[in-house]
């Protein structure tokens, strides 16, 4: 059996005296594709943003390929880790935000290109090229000399998706990609992750309230409550014959 | 009319000094300005303290008590002698402003929108690589019009520099008005436009830098 990418070992987060993650086991496996769901509060986006090294957990472990990615050894004993070890390992991982949050002052092939020139010190004209061949991908070679403000939100949420896939992660998190968007540019989005997902062998770990879309590229699905992970298994398992009443709950407002 | 033309000839020979002031002045400020705008960021509680006492004391106390200081008190109290008015005034005027435009420059980075350094960070870089390339950039898009703002301010404090016997326009003017007592309005109206005129392409160009910094920042 292949070894997972990434391990939670009874990961804890608190914000000051709120304990908003109070226990997380979970294994991500290569190429695999996880859905998580879960009310609002729940501790959905803390989970992906501490494996992007966003936020620091309170207690437990976070293995990135066989690596302790907040603690290092230093003089025989293990320490917080800096940055540069947290750089060493990060490298794998890339994020979609929910705000895009893209460079206003760069355009979009610009937006792209920055981090495998300057991170990974790549040679400019192959990183172009690549640039390119992505934006044409989710569908914006010809704006690829416009800025972000030139965009519509869902543009700039392909944008966001291309200037990820150019670092080529393992491992990619997406935090709710669609929730700021107008409905009617969900599709567009969704449907570029769709081909992402079915086409590509990396990793993925996608926050989302979009039950149809989960289950159709999701291998397995966790259902998150109060900071727990309250239930897990085949997207169909969970999300269509799920026994438990705060899943039933919580799915109900999506029907209707 | 032939009398403005005469004042203005008299005036004029005082501004290469105004001029030259300005100029020294504004890059010493802007330099301090930067430095420690950046050093106050610092994650050192030391640095961050250190830096944060010149800018009060600068902040705190008055340009000309400062250019006094400078003046008389230090070659007096430490026998070292600061070199020409020239360079005491520019050192004056520099370090004031500086201490101005480090609240500029910190105000700015702190304002760029933290989505772009956790960007920066899923991008995998290293803290001077988001400051380079993505925050400092936005920033200093932001700086642009204070930065032109201060810089009149600081034409505006050159003429201090009068006070410390520095031949600047005001200079010129002064003694003109106590030669010809009778033409002092006269000669301050003058003194005005002289200030005004080199105001002028300042002020075009702070509005040139507000145009700029309203494109291509993320707050
Ligand atoms: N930086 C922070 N400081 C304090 N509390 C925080 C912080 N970030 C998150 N929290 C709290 O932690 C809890 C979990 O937040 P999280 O954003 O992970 O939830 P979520 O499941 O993603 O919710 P949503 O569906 O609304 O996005 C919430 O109660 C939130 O208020
Ligand atoms: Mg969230």
């Amino acid at each position: 059996m292949t070894k997972p990418i990434v391990e939670y070992k009874d990961v804890h987060k608190s914000f000051g005296d709120v304990e908003v993650l109070k226990g997380i086991d979970l294994d991500i496996f290569p190429a695999e594709k996880i859905a998580v769901i879960g009310p609002s509060g729940s501790g959905k986006t803390t989970i992906i943003r501490m494996l992007m090294t966003l936020e620091e957990p309170t207690d437990g472990d976070i293995i990135v390929d066989g690596k302790n990615l907040w603690k290092m050894e230093k003089n025989g004993k293990m320490v917080e880790a800096d940055e540069k070890h947290l750089r060493e390992i990060r490298g794998d991982i890339g994020m979609v935000f929910q705000h895009f949050n893209l460079f206003p002052h760069m355009t979009i092939l610009e937006n792209c290109m920055t981090a495998p020139i300057h991170v990974k010190g790549e040679n400019k004209k192959e990183v172009k090229q690549r640039s390119i061949d992505m934006l044409e991908r989710v569908g914006l070679g010809d704006k690829i000399n416009n800025y972000p403000s030139q965009l519509s939100g869902g543009q700039k949420q392909r944008v966001a998706m291309a200037r990820a896939l150019v670092m080529r992660p393992k491992i990619m998190l997406f935090d709710e990609v669609t929730s700021a968007l107008d409905p009617e540019l969900v599709g567009e989005v969704l449907e570029v992750i769709r081909d992402i997902a079915k086409n590509d062998d990396m990793a993925m770990v996608l926050v989302t309230h979009e039950m149809d879309f989960a289950l159709d590229v999701a291998d397995k699905v966790l259902f998150l409550d109060d900071g727990v992970i309250a239930e897990q298994g085949s997207a169909s398992d969970v999300i269509e014959h799920s026994e438990n009443p705060r899943v039933q709950e919580f799915l109900s407002r999506f029907r209707g | 009319m032939e009398d403005i033309l005469s004042i203005s000839q008299e005036l004029s020979r005082g501004l290469f000094v105004t001029v030259s002031i300005l100029i020294a002045s504004s890059l010493l400020a802007y330099f301090m300005g930067f430095i420690s705008g950046l050093l106050r960021l610092s994650k050192y509680t030391l640095v961050r303290k250190l830096t944060g006492f010149y800018i009060e004391v600068f902040r705190g106390t008055s340009l000309i008590v400062q250019l006094f200081w400078l003046y008389y008190a230090i070659p007096m109290l430490f026998g070292i002698p600061l070199g020409s008015n020239w360079i005491i005034g520019v050192i004056a005027i520099g370090l004031n402003y500086g201490a101005y435009l480090s609240e500029v420059v910190r105000g700015s980075v702190e304002a760029v929108d933290n989505g772009q350094t956790e960007a920066a960070i899923a991008l995998n870089m290293s803290s001077y690589q988001k400051m380079r390339y993505i925050i400092l950039p936005q920033a200093i898009r932001m700086m642009l019009p204070e930065f032109g703002n201060y810089t009149i301010q600081m034409l505006k404090g050159t003429a201090l520099v009068s006070l410390i016997s520095l031949n600047d326009i005001l200079y010129y003017g002064n003694i003109l008005r106590s030669s010809n007592l009778s033409q002092a309005p006269l000669i301050y109206l003058v003194i005005l436009i002289f200030y005004f005129v080199l105001a002028l392409p300042l002020i075009f160009l702070t509005r040139k830098a507000e145009d700029i910094s309203k494109k291509g920042v993320a707050n």
